[in-house]
């Protein structure tokens, strides 16, 4: 089966997020963090943040938004049963901290098809880039999203 | 500051998610999945139980390369990783972690998570600012 490819190069509307303290002592606490960083405004300033500072992986909060619609887009069109979360990265830039309104923009960078090994069936990529920037247009994260889809 | 050097085993870290983790983070990540939370859908789907969110898991190799760096989170500047196996709650997660590379004040760390031979994370690749 070939693989539908319209959708590289899509980009999708753009969701705004603002970065809370209790959301990130929430996030900070299941992870098992720490460092008062996360958790204390003061700790925070004296560390050099502008205020309580998200640990950089809080970035899957503030993206989700933005990729969710790329994800269940018909144009893209991955078979949700057979897919799982290949790969991620992230390349992180200024801290994200509380009070930060943080934009982030998906797009779909690529869609291709790889030959499965020992006979199997071939796995479909999907690979999509969030890019997210906080109120005063510095980068944040750049965020590279890898879905598999086995048996494409 | 961290002294990394070429070579070096991170600390790591061992950290066993109880039964109810994969709730706390969804509430947590907003990713409420039911195969993280719902053992009858979990196991409709074919799989043995709920497993754990693998950005979960990848929160953790986070950690442990950000404590391995000395802790600031600012010390982490990119993180890539392969999802293996699926991880299971109420099984040691153990994060391993050797540095590659170091050259000006970056250093590069190869990592990954496993539960006994279950490798759920492999490939990994931390860059940390010393």
């Amino acid at each position: 089966m070939t693989m539908k490819t319209d959708a590289i190069g899509k980009e999708w509307p753009a969701t705004t997020y603002e970065v809370g303290k209790e959301k990130i002592r929430e996030y900070a606490t299941v992870i098992g963090l720490d460092n008062p960083v996360y958790f204390d405004r003061e700790a925070a300033k004296g560390a050099g943040f502008r205020d309580v500072v998200a640990p950089p992986m809080f970035c899957v909060v503030y993206c989700a938004p933005a990729l969710g619609p790329a994800l269940f887009d018909p144009d893209v069109g991955m078979n949700f049963a057979a897919m799982v979360h290949g790969g991620q990265q992230f390349e992180w830039g200024e801290p994200a901290c509380c009070g930060d309104e943080i934009t982030t923009t998906a797009k779909c960078l690529e869609i291709f098809e790889k030959e499965g090994k020992d006979g199997k069936p071939n796995n479909g990529f999907y690979v999509f880039e969030t890019v997210s920037v906080n109120q005063n247009g510095d980068e944040v994260v750049r965020g590279t999203w890898t879905n598999i889809v086995r048996g494409v | 500051m961290a002294e990394l050097s070429v070579g070096d085993q991170i600390e790591g870290l061992k950290v066993t998610p109880n039964k109810y983790i994969p709730h706390q983070y969804a509430g947590a990540s907003g990713d409420f999945n039911p195969i993280h939370i719902d053992p009858e859908f979990a196991k409709a789907v074919g799989l043995p139980n709920t497993i754990l969110h693998g950005l979960y898991m990848m929160g953790l190799v986070a950690r442990a390369n950000t404590e391995a760096a000395g802790g600031d989170p600012r010390a982490l500047k990119r993180l890539s990783v392969e999802f293996r196996g699926m991880g299971a709650p109420e099984t040691e997660i153990a994060v391993t972690g050797t540095v590659k590379s170091v050259e000006d004040g970056t250093a590069v760390i190869e990592t990954a998570a496993a539960q006994g031979e279950n490798e759920t994370i492999r490939n990994a690749e931390a860059e940390v600012e010393l």
